[in-house]
């Protein structure tokens, strides 16, 4: 009779442990393999400052991921991350014109044009009701063109120290790891600025339910257009932050955010935020854009040549989509 | 008496099908090429007017364009899009040139190639949405990036070549017609009997149109779509064969760089194909892609720098198709 109920209890501690792990997004899971095969690899990786220097490489792609979120979630898409990046590298580079007084100048310029491009995505795909894949991608013709157009094809010059400072810094002394670096702290900053955004304001909610039902959201006093603009302008400014450090990080090049934009969208897609829209979560994300990054690393590891990230980006994407296809045909 | 009325009504329809049946666009390019030799004349050295040949290479210079724009029309008109094309025409372009190693004798066979190559990743985007259930947007965004990824991870420049036999269908003419506007209207021409005259073409209206209701009335929707997917990535071969005949050898970058994938969208919205899909034809897309043979052309009489070009060319896609969405009742994704 006890031992009858003593295997019941353990039959039920076990189902709702396993509940629980049911509960945890893939991700988690999926971040967990991939690191450890990374570590196994490259023995540099699982110290203070194999961690540093990978926190330091993944800020910018995780900063803009959050971003690309803001617009997937509301059921879009923003494929002008990349050519925002760039921009914001040429941009911040021509304004500085090595004079070390003109960095903060530069800057609010750069974050000043990604506004602007931010309100004319979300005003050409709200306003204009042009899909955002065609709008962004126009976008990015747009906008590549026009920073080529203002180096004039070749950008010349360097960047001055304290610009490289947020992209390749570290703070000093830092109790008990030693030092950390900046672009980690601002990574942390907006990262906190963001989920509190998405997930404790009504603008989070807003997006997502625009994402699940437009025409719902509108008949409930939703401002479908204004909520969309804010979520394209908030994903440019991602980008231009991105830019930023990728400048201080990478220096100068033309090509520097090409193909940004997917590595973005597959991060999201990693994170389990829903194509199309309605589902999303700024940890979940988070983690997505690391798996993604280290996924890259492990696939370096592996002696694959850099263009077949593509390619593993491409089979996610589908993978993903095809997966919550038919999961939730399932549950219909 | 109502029968008198009824034919009367009957032969007004029929006059005023005439008119009715050309499409809107048409109107639009003769506006645009009207303003282009405006400016032109007043701007250049006129040499739109003066100089016949440059009418030909408006054409000419069309011919990748429309070709590929013919097939987005099919996958279009059944509310589909296939945003992998650019990248198709890259790989295709690169195993031509690569298959052919300027041998005349290896010509049959890289074509069979090609084909088939074409033909199989239509038949996997067609899957993939139809089968898996994916939006066509990311369906096709996602093949192209494993295309390209599997392409620029192989090849990093030109390879191979095509023989000089091969290269007289970019350059050579038959009497004063060249070859690849004979290709081109061969396919729009195909296209057109498909679409009005062939079951396949009814059954493609019908999905678009409707795909609920299409299929409550027993077509097998998904091979409809398959197919259209099928033919619209064999156009993007074809496009492939005609840029390496004029290039003479295939990079992994000829079709991004011409961004076929953006433009035969958009050439195929100005056309009138509706992006909701369930209207549209052949005619009306590639009056689209003469327009912007007469814009680049323009642009390059003007003199306009290239980088400007890229700004004003992006600007232009996206005016343009929100010229058609603008009045659109449904809500942009």
């Amino acid at each position: 009779m006890s031992t009858t109920t003593n295997t019941k209890q353990r039959a039920n501690v076990f189902a709702t442990i396993w509940g629980w792990i049911r509960q945890v997004p893939p991700v988690y899971f999926i971040f967990f393999v991939v690191v450890i095969g990374v570590s196994q690899l490259n023995p540099n990786f699982a110290t203070t400052n194999g961690i540093l220097a990978f926190i330091r490489r993944v800020a910018p792609l995780t900063i803009m991921a959050m971003g690309q979120l803001m617009v997937i979630a509301s059921g879009g898409f923003d494929l002008s991350q990349g050519s925002v990046v760039t921009l914001s590298i040429i941009g911040s580079l021509l304004i500085i014109y090595n004079n070390d007084e003109n960095t903060a100048l530069a800057i609010f310029v750069v974050l000043g044009l990604g506004i602007l491009i931010g309100v004319i995505n979300g005003f050409v795909v709200a306003y204009l009701k042009v899909p955002s894949l065609i709008a962004t991608l126009g976008m990015l013709l747009l906008v590549q063109g026009g920073g080529l157009y203002w180096t004039g094809g070749g950008p010349k010059g360097y960047f001055t120290d304290n610009y490289r400072f947020i992209g390749r810094g570290y703070i000093e002394n830092v109790p008990v790891i030693g030092k950390f670096p900046v672009s980690g702290i601002i990574l942390i900053v907006i990262t906190l600025i963001l989920y509190i955004l998405f997930h404790r304001t009504n603008l989070g909610k807003q997006i997502l339910a625009i994402g699940d039902n437009q025409r719902a959201a509108k008949l409930s006093g939703v401002k479908v257009r204004m909520i969309r603009i804010t979520a394209f302008i908030i994903s440019a400014i991602t980008a231009v932050i991105a830019g930023i450090m990728i400048g201080g990080y990478g220096g100068v090049s033309i090509e520097a955010g090409e193909g940004m934009e997917m590595q973005s969208v597959s991060a999201t897609v990693i994170g389990g935020a829903l194509l199309l829209g309605g589902k999303g979560s700024i940890p979940d994300v988070f983690f997505g854009a690391l798996t993604l990054e280290a996924m890259f690393m492990l696939l370096n590891l592996l002696g694959l040549p850099k263009p077949y990230r593509d390619a593993v980006q491409g089979l996610i994407i589908i993978g993903a989509v095809a997966y919550a296809a038919l999961s939730s045909r399932k549950r219909e | 008496m109502s029968t008198e009325t009824l034919t009367g009504t009957g032969e007004k329809r029929k006059r005023e099908n005439i008119f009715a049946r050309i499409p809107q666009v048409y109107y639009f390019l003769v506006v645009v090429t009207v303003t282009g030799i405006v400016l032109d004349q007043v701007f250049a050295n006129g040499n739109i007017l003066s100089n016949p040949s440059i009418f030909r290479n408006i054409l000419i210079r069309s011919v990748a364009l429309g070709i590929v724009a013919v097939g987005q029309t099919f996958v279009m008109i059944g509310a589909s899009i296939d945003l992998s094309v650019a990248y198709t025409i890259s790989l295709t372009a690169v195993l031509t040139s690569l298959i052919m190693q300027g041998d005349p004798a290896r010509v049959p066979m890289a074509i069979l190639v090609v084909l088939v190559v074409g033909a199989f990743i239509g038949l996997i985007n067609g899957l993939i949405i139809t089968k898996l259930n994916v939006n066509s947007f990311i369906a096709t965004l996602g093949t192209g990036l494993i295309i390209e990824g599997l392409l620029s991870g192989s090849f990093s420049n030109w390879s191979g070549a095509v023989p000089e036999s091969f290269r007289s269908l970019g350059y050579n003419a038959i009497g004063p017609i060249p070859i690849s506007i004979i290709l081109l209207s061969i396919v729009v021409l195909a296209g057109w009997f498909i679409l009005s005259r062939t079951k396949f073409g009814a059954h493609l209206y019908g999905v678009g149109g409707d795909h609920q209701i299409a299929r409550l009335s027993g077509l097998r929707t998904d091979r409809v779509l398959i197919g259209a997917h099928v033919i619209c990535s064999i156009t993007a071969v074809l496009s492939a064969l005609f840029i390496v005949s004029r290039l003479g050898s295939g990079a992994p970058w000829v079709g991004p760089d011409g961004v076929y994938d953006l433009e035969s969208v958009a050439t195929t919205v100005i056309g009138g194909t509706a992006l909701s899909g369930g209207r549209g034809g052949v005619f009306g897309t590639l009056a689209g892609v003469l327009i912007f043979g007469v814009i680049d052309t323009v642009f390059n009489q003007l003199g306009v720098d290239t980088f400007l070009k890229m700004v004003l060319r992006g600007a232009i896609i996206i005016l343009a198709v929100a010229s058609y969405s603008v009045r659109s009742k449904r809500e942009a994704a």
